[in-house]
Order: structure tokens, then sequence, then C-alpha cells
């Protein structure tokens, strides 16, 4: 197949689009902490766009996308060897670096569930053997022709299962090892700047279209329906959870805005271009208001996910996962299959579980196990004067607000 | 010579500024401070996680005035500040010893 231009921009437009979804989660994130700790949260995110950039194209483009292998790649791109030529309508390299950006935010979407105590060099070891150990095997899994996932006939549009429960349940294994904040359940903690996480969620909701919609790796109709959908999730998530905050707390509040579109955005995202109609709204709501059911999950249970990534990319990433397998639909991408509501039975549905199961499953288990060496070698977490004194002055010798 | 301070609701400060001002006060400082009394606080709630704030924000509002000045201008803060509601803040007066002007090294009441 010939490079087709119109493609090509398109791709390469979404690439800079998922980028700047970093930064946005840095800010979204940042809004969140308290004031000592926002230079941290954004540091750390940020930090995502050097270090895993590197990786990527030393070895990560390698073992998700190279040779033939179920499981892993191969070392036949390592520092991008031999990606010169076309993927499809695109190039190669359009490819790399928009799957690279995914790449970078898929760690730093952890960052929420320890902030405020995990040491920056812990976290630097963290994110870069979290990337080679489990992102990037993952992303071979689902989206690689020869993955395993992808051959057993899961869908996953733009990374459901890959992205967001991938690291949803990594940030569970993280904080079981890492432990409560200093404080938690008896000081209040309350986010220092809400308008950073308005900010930040208009930056991720912006940058969601190429995220979603760059995923059909072409200019065509695929995409316009990823657009559309990634949008009416989002709004549908939105109005979910204000509805059922208003009921269960008393007020519509805007953090419950701006969490609620990205909860529809999260559960959206597997299913961005195998599905239509009203089932972006469906899939959006149901997503809004299960996410906020979801948030009492960590005072049930005692963990302190702090910003809540269990419950909106864990939770929302298996909502999006397990109902694309009732709503997905071949007369909006004939490269899909049909879900159970579209006469495609079960068949879909079990593999959309089978490999939502297995990413969580592997996950979870690596995780865990690479924070607790980390934890017993180098430490995971800040001292206690230090995480009293602010990540900020401690990690960074820098304040985010001179008085 | 006294210091009157008082603790008002921040939304309140520019009424109370203007009601000293047109009663011939020349000068005040005001600071954002935090605090409670009998208010207690309030509630906020984040992601279904209800906070009692304690701490809420309040101005301290500060001036220096002649002995004769002292009942009026207590006065036009408490009027000026009130909501009739709870939370409205205090006014307390204190002696002072002394007081110049930094600028030209004057002493008592022509420094206020």
């Amino acid at each position: 197949m010939s490079i087709d231009t119109g493609d090509t921009a398109w791709v390469l437009i979404s690439a800079a689009l998922v980028l700047f979804m970093t930064p946005g989660l840095a800010f979204f994130y940042g809004g969140m902490v308290r004031s000592r700790h926002v230079l941290g949260m954004l540091m750390q995110n940020i930090f995502s766009m050097g270090i895993i950039s590197v990786l990527w194209s030393a070895v990560g483009y390698s073992i998700a996308f190279g040779g033939e292998g179920s499981l892993i790649g191969d070392f036949s791109h390592v520092f991008l060897a031999d990606t010169a030529g076309a993927s499809g309508s695109i190039p190669t390299l359009a490819f790399v670096a928009f799957q690279m950006m995914f790449a970078v935010i898929t760690p730093a979407l952890i960052t929420g569930a320890t902030a405020d105590r995990l040491k920056f060099s812990a976290y630097a070891v963290l994110i870069s053997v979290w990337a080679l150990l489990v992102y990037f095997p993952v992303a071979r899994w689902v989206w690689n022709e020869n993955g395993w996932i992808f051959s057993m006939g899961a869908l996953d549009f733009a990374g459901g299962a890959a992205i967001h429960i991938n690291a949803g349940v990594a940030a569970l294994a993280v904080v079981l090892v890492i432990g409560n904040r200093i404080g938690h359940g008896s000081e209040p903690m309350p986010p220092h700047n809400l308008p950073y996480t308005v900010l930040g969620t208009g930056i991720l909701w912006f940058g969601w279209m190429g995220f979603n919609a760059g995923s059909a790796l072409a200019a065509n109709s695929v995409a316009a329906q990823a657009v559309v959908n990634t949008h009416l999730a989002a709004a549908a998530g939105m109005l979910g959870w204000l509805l059922i905050e208003r009921k269960r707390a008393g007020h519509a509040t805007t953090l419950g805005a701006a969490s609620g579109a990205v909860a529809g955005l999260v559960a959206i995202t597997p299913c961005a271009g195998f599905v239509g109609g009203a089932s972006p709204l469906i899939i959006g709501a149901i997503a809004g208001v299960l996410c906020y059911a979801a948030l009492g999950l960590k005072s049930k249970f005692n963990f302190d996910d702090s910003l809540d990534v269990i419950a909106v990319h864990l939770i929302g990433g298996i909502i999006g996962t397990i109902l694309l397998g009732l709503f997905a639909s071949t007369d909006v991408n004939e490269g899909g299959f049909d879900g159970l509501f579209y006469g495609g039975g079960a068949e879909l549905l079990i593999d959309q579980t089978v490999a939502a199961v297995a990413v969580l499953a592997y996950s979870f288990v690596v995780t865990f196990i690479i924070a607790k060496v980390i934890d017993s070698t180098m430490g995971l977490r800040v001292e206690a004067v230090a995480e009293r004194t602010g990540l900020d002055q401690s990690q960074h010798a820098e304040s985010a607000y001179q008085a | 010579m006294r210091l009157i301070t008082a603790v008002i609701k921040p939304f309140k400060l520019d009424e109370v500024k203007d009601a000293l001002k047109s009663n011939g006060i020349t000068g005040m400082t005001a600071t954002e401070v935090r605090g409670f009394g009998r208010q207690g606080g309030h509630t906020e709630t984040y992601r279904g996680a209800e906070y009692q704030i304690d701490f809420v924000p309040k101005v301290r509002l500060e001036l220096v005035v002649e002995e004769s000045q002292v009942d009026m201008v207590v006065e036009t803060i408490q009027q000026a500040a009130s909501t009739e509601k709870i939370g409205d803040g205090k006014i307390w007066v204190t002696a002072v010893d002394r007081i110049i002007r930094i600028r030209t090294g004057e002493e008592g009441p022509s420094a206020i």
C-alpha cells in the first residue's frame, strides 16, 4: 500500500495531541494534591516524557512491534533500526511516534495513586522497569497482529486494557506496597488548586481526540466515528457522575464534572472505533455512575489511592473493555466484530473478558514484584519528614509558590 | 493611641474600608488570615469524601487611632462588617506605646 498523505497528516497531528495529554494529566493531578507536593506531581508526569521516550526508541518499539512472537517482539528495531518503510498507508515512523506518546502517558497515570509520598529516584526506576516488563509486552499482546490477545479476537481500539486496566491495576499494586499517606483518614487533604484540575481536564479531553481517533491510523470514517464517540462519552460521563454525586453527596461539584468526563473518556477508549449511534452515550453514562460508586472501594479496603486512579482508570477501563463485547458493531468498523447486542453472540464478550483478566492479573503480579524489589533495595517512599515537608522541597529543592 | 484590630469576613473588607475612609480615617493594614470561632469552619466535599475545614479565610484589619476616635471606629467597623450571621468576626482594642512615621521620624499622634 502506498503512503496516503491525509492519513499520515492525521496520525502525525494525533501524535502531538497525545503528547499534550501528559502535561494535561500533570495539571489534572497537580491541582488535586496539597500545595507542597504539586511540583513533585508535575515532575513525575513530565519526567515520563523524558525517560519513556528514550526507552521507547531504544527497545520499546521493538519489543512491542518487532518480530513475530505472540508474547514479546524482538530486538530487530533497537534504536529504531529498519523503520524507514511504510505501515499500512502511513510511514512506520508516524506509527512509532504515535505509539511513543501512548507509552509516555501510561506509566504517568500511576502517579495519581501514589501522590505525596513516592520518592523521585524510586519513581524513575519504577516506571522504567514497568515499561520494559509490563507496558511494552502488554502493548504487544493487544495491538500487534502477532500478539496473543489480538490473535484471540479481543478488541482494544485505543487502550482500555493495554493502558487503563494496565496502569490502573499497577497503581493498586504500588499503593499496596508503598502504604497510605501520613494522616490519611485523619487529616483533611483537600485539592489545593481545582482550577488546575479543570485546565488539565480540558487538555486531556482535547488530546483524547488524537488518542482515540488517531488509533484509526487513517483519516477516514472510523476516525470520524471515534471523534464523535470520544466526545459524547466524555459528555455523558460528566452528566452521569454529576447526577449520582448530587444525589449522594448533595452538590454537583467542579471536581465531579472533571472526574466524570475523564471516566467517560477512559471507558470509550477501547470502544472508540467499534461502536456507534447511542452507544457512546450509554457507555459514558455507565462509566460516570459506576466510577463514582467505585470511589468507596478505597475506604472499604483501606488503601490510599490518593487521586482515585483505580476508581477512574481501572474500573473505567474494565467497564469499556467489557461493554465493547456488547456494543461492538461491524456496521461501524468492518475490521471489528459484532458484540452481543449486534448479533455477534457471546464470543466477543468472552474474548474481552479474557483480555481484561489477563492484563489485570499480569500487570498486578509483575508490578507488585517490581515495587517490592524497589522498596526493599532503594526504598519506594520518602522519609516521614520529607513527606511532611513536601515533595517539592524534599525531592527537587524547589517551591511552587513563593510567599 | 490605640491599636484597633478587627477580624472580619473577607467580602466585607471594601465596605468597612469605605465606611472608615468616609469618617476621616486615612490608613489601615489588611492581612489575609485563617481562623475560626464559634462558627467552627465549614465542610467541603471532594469526590464524595467530606472534609471539615476548621480554618476559614478571614481578613485581619489593623489601624492605629487617637483615643478620641476609638468609639467611632469600633462602631463603624461593627456596623459595616455585620451580616448578623455567625462568623462575622471580632474587634479588639489595645494600647499603643509609641508610633513613629518611618519617612520623617516624627512620633505620636502626628505620625498616625
